[in-house]
This record gives structure tokens, sequence and C-alpha cells, in this order.
């Protein structure tokens, strides 16, 4: 029982993790019909930036939560731009093309920025300083590190913040329409083109905050920890039902938790293939994911 | 007359290598309903689609109150006051009835006059208010066209492009519709192209209107000479 509920514990960290990820594959996909394999690479170097900037700002002798906030929006920003970049100067002008084609920019995209980073910030592992957040406290048996509270704060506020943005405001509104029929948004008025470099934006900036939690949580980071974790993260996606954006939250707690269980009960070696077993399954039996086509209110 | 509020001046477009419509010339003054009538794929739609720059134009120009707007991107022309009701509709399917009203008025910022505008159209389609909290997709056709028209006065348009309004619709729907084209025309003074496939209905609605057949105006004249004239009775009223 203990074990159950720290695997469980563990499980919901990381889970809300790869459903900030996923959000941004789900929503690009949902505005443009383009799996953005770039998209983990964005993660890597979120969790970069933040190591770069928490190092920094804990060496000046800033408060931990300070040091956190503060690398948080500085490294949300650059990322969102970064993302933004890309799709200007990649993604755009290929929006007339086939979707292959985009498609192979974006896997080329992804090549390109791992080893950008790889360049620029080295092949070893990069560690977080580790006196951020230290502690705990008990329940039930299972310990619950102050380090995950404040992942799954933050997790909790951005996906919070995310649903009413989408939901609640004029511009998440214009989103969902302009995915829905790009044609009728222009003809309400709305600029198809900021729309989409808007949703890159917001992916990318969720995508960042879940690389600095990645980079606490374990410790380090990696120039090609985005690889795995991308495919994990559109795993969760395809798992919620591409381009629904609640589905992508609950897909990436369904696949954070199960590897976590699977590597506890089952063997730790192979944790990183159950995200696959289950990508592989969900297209055999349930291509449109587990929010299916009845429940496609919250496509965007 | 005074100065026209839109003026097409031997406009022509094409799909890819499938020119759509050629050298089509037409004038409409503030305050008109000008109908377009044609057979199936005599480039109705086509037409409406070039003047609100969703389809490029290959030829010709297009001007909107006295500026030239062909060339402009297609969302810079509802805060002019253009606005289409495009063929089908176009409902946003997953947007509640009430945010796609919301989405009309995209680009307005006034908020207090918005709400008001909002009212006033769940006054028109008292329907509309019930199903506020519905997705559009699951509203039926009639119904779907009354929030389409209501998402176009979102906008308050001085220039209404409607496209086949009364499509698939019951006879009584058909009549409450082209009720309400006559009031925001005579009560709002907005001004108003027609494209129907109900050629009757249409031209009695109208004070002009323009024949166009395979891609070109054929004929033009006002809306009682074309609903008198033999030919296009024959052709086009069914006799
Ligand atoms: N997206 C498209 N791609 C290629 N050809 C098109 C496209 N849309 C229309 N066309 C062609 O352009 C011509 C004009 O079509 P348009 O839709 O303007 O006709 P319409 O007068 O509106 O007809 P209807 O009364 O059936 O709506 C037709 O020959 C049609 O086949
Ligand atoms: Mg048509």
């Amino acid at each position: 029982m203990e074990v159950f509920l720290q695997q469980l514990v563990n499980g919901i960290t990381l889970g809300g993790v790869y459903a900030l990820v996923a959000l941004g594959y789900t929503m690009v996909y949902g505005i443009i019909q383009l799996i953005n394999f770039a998209h983990g690479e964005i993660f890597a170097a979120g969790g970069y930036m933040g190591v770069i900037l928490i190092s920094w700002m804990v060496a000046q002798g800033y408060p931990p939560f300070v040091c956190l906030g503060v690398a948080l929006a500085l490294a949300m920003g650059y990322c969102a731009l970064l993302a933004m970049a890309v799709e200007k100067l990649v993604y755009k002008p290929l929006r007339s093309s086939s979707r292959l084609s985009v498609l192979l920019s974006a896997l080329g995209m992804s090549i390109f920025l791992q080893n950008g980073l790889m360049l620029t910030q080295g092949v070893y592992d990069r560690a977080y300083p580790g006196e951020m957040v230290q502690g705990g406290f008990e329940i039930g048996g299972a310990m619950v590190s102050y380090m995950q509270v404040v992942i799954v704060g933050v997790t909790v506020f951005l996906l919070v913040a995310l649903n009413g943005l989408v939901f609640r405001t004029r511009i998440g509104k214009a989103m969902r329409a302009t995915a829905q029929d790009k044609t009728m948004s222009a003809l309400v008025g709305i600029n198809a083109s900021r729309i989409i470099s808007l949703t890159f934006a917001i992916g990318a900036a969720l995508a960042c905050a879940a690389g600095i939690m990645v980079g606490m949580y374990y410790g380090s980071v990696r120039y090609d920890m985005g690889f795995v974790l991308g495919v994990k993260a559109f795993s969760a996606a395809v798992l919620g039902g591409i381009g629904n954006i609640t589905g992508a939250m609950l897909g990436g707690l369904v696949i954070g938790i199960i590897e976590v269980f699977a590597a506890g009960y089952i063997s730790s070696e192979y944790k990183d293939v159950f995200a696959f077993i289950i990508l592989i399954a969900v297209l055999y039996f349930r291509p449109t994911g587990i929010m299916g086509e009845n429940v496609d209110d919250t496509r965007v | 007359m005074g100065a026209p509020i839109l003026e097409l001046r031997h406009v022509s477009a094409a799909y890819g290598r499938i020119k759509a419509i050629k050298d089509i010339s037409l004038v409409v003054h503030p305050g008109e309903v000008v109908s377009i009538i044609g057979a199936n794929g005599a480039g109705k739609s086509t037409t409406l689609m070039s003047i609100c720059g969703v389809l490029p134009i290959s030829g010709g120009e297009v001007y909107y109150d006295g500026r030239r707007i062909d060339g402009l991107a297609a969302d810079l022309l509802p805060s002019q006051g253009l606005c289409q009701v495009p063929e089908g509709r176009r409902i946003f399917p997953r947007l509640t009835v009430e945010e796609n009203l919301d989405m009309g008025a995209f680009f307005r910022r006034d908020k207090a006059a918005i709400e008001h505008d909002k009212n006033r159209v769940f006054q028109l389609f008292p329907i509309l208010l019930e199903r506020r909290r519905q997705h559009g997709g699951t509203l039926s056709g009639g119904e779907q066209q009354m929030l389409a028209m209501g998402r176009a006065l979102m906008s308050r348009p001085r220039l209404l492009l409607l496209d086949e309004p009364s499509l698939g619709l019951a006879p009584l729907i058909v009549q409450q519709i082209f009720r309400i084209i006559r009031e925001i025309n005579e009560v709002d003074g907005v001004t108003v192209v027609l494209v129907e496939q109900n050629a009757n209905l249409a031209l009695q609605a109208s004070t002009r209107g323009y024949v166009l057949e395979t891609g070109s105006v054929i004929l033009q004249d006002e809306a009682r000479a074309l609903l008198a004239n033999p030919d296009i009775r024959k052709a086009y009223l069914g006799e």
C-alpha cells in the first residue's frame, strides 16, 4: 500500500510534466495538423535556460523561490520566442506545401536544435543547483518531497491558466475558431498567422516550464533529453486524442502514472518502453484516443 | 446616386488552372439590395470570395467604399464593415452558439455595445438564446443559418454579402430570414448583396440584379425588370 501510494505520487508528478509537453503537440496539431518534432528540443532548451538562470541567481544569493519564479518567467519567454522564430522561418514558408514537407522540416529542425544545444552546452549532463528546494513530508507512508509539491503546484497552475486562456478568453476562442475553419475565421477578422504563432509560443512556454521541472526533479539536464520525453509526451497527446486539450492533460497524467508503476512493478530498465507500447496500442485499438470522437468538445 | 459602396471592375479569378469568373463588373450603391443569380457553378460564390480577399483575383480591381481592396488580406475587411455569410454557413462547430456570436465581434473592443448587439441578435432569433450554450455544430440547418446571420450582424456590417441564405431551409424559415434581411436593410441601412438559387425570392427582395452564366455577367437590370423578363423567367424562375 505504501509503495502504491508512493508510486502514485511520483506518477502524478511525472505525468503533470508530460501533460505540459503534450499540450504543445496537441495544440499545434489542432491548428495546422503538424506533428512538431522540434517540440521536444524546445523542452530541452527550456531545461538549459532554466539551469543557466537558476545557477546564476542562486550564486547571487537570491532566495530559491525568487530564483525559480524569475527563471521560469524568463526561460518561458525565451522558449516562446524561439518557437515563434522556428515557426516563422521554417514552417510558415511551407504553409501551402504538402504536409510531408513540413513534417520533414520539423524533423530537420529537431536535429538542428539538438545539435545546437550539444555544441553550445556540451555533451555532458548539466547539474541543477541541489540546494534549491529540500526536505519533504510523509503521508500514509509515502514520501512527498517539497520539490514534488513545487512541481505539481507549478504544473497545476499552468494547466489551469491554459484552460482559462483557451476556453474563456477572446484570443482562446479565436484559437479554437482558427483550428476549426481558417477561411471562416479570416472572414470574421482573425489573423490566422498571428494565432498560429501564438499557439507555438504557448506550447513552447509550457514545454519550457516542463524542462525546468524535469531538470529540478532529476537534478540535471542533457542536450538530448528532449527526444525520449518528446515521444512520450507525443504518445500522451495521441492517447488523449490529438488536437484535444483536455485529452492531452489526461493522457500525460496516465502515461506518467503507468510509467512509474510499470517501472516499480515490472521493470525499471524498460520504463521508457511503456509509453511506446501505449502509443502503439492506442493507434491500433482506438486511434481517436481516450477522449474519442463523441467528447470532442475540448478539441481546439 | 452617390458613390458606390462596392465596385468590381473586370474581375477574374481562378482555382489553379480552372477559370471560375471572367471579367466581372458590378456596382452596388449604399442602401441597395442587389442579387446575383445564376445556375450551379456560374461563379456566384467565387465572386463573393474574391470580393472578401479569400480567393486572390487574377485580374481586375475591387473597390470598397472608394478604396481598392483587392490584394488586402481577408481578415482586414470585417473591421471595415464588409462581412460575408458564406455558402454552407460555416458555423464554428465546436464553439458554442454564444462563442460563435462573440467571434462575429472579434475585432471590436466596445464591450457594452457588443453586449447590446448580442441581445439584439437574441431578440431577432430567440431560438439562439435558448441554445446559447450548445455547440454550433449541433444546431439544425435553419438554426445554423440564423446563427450565421447573427454572427454577421455582430460585426455591425455596412455591406453584407449573403451566399444562399435560403439553402435547404423550410419555407417558413426562409420567410423569416428574408424578413430579417429586409429589416436590417431598411432599419439599419445595411447594404446587401444576395446570392441565391431561388431567383424569384431574391429578386423580389432586391432593388437590382445581376445574372451570371459560366463565370460572366450576362445581364443586369432592375429587379422588377428581371422578374418580368421572359428569358429570365424561363431560365431561372422555372417557367
Ligand atoms: N475550390 C475549388 N477548386 C476548384 N474549382 C472550384 C472550387 N470552387 C469552385 N470551383 C469551380 O468554380 C466554378 C464556380 O463555382 P462557384 O462555387 O463560384 O459556383 P456557384 O455559382 O456559387 O454555384 P452554386 O450555386 O452551386 O453554389 C465551378 O465550375 C466550380 O466547379
Ligand atoms: Mg455557390
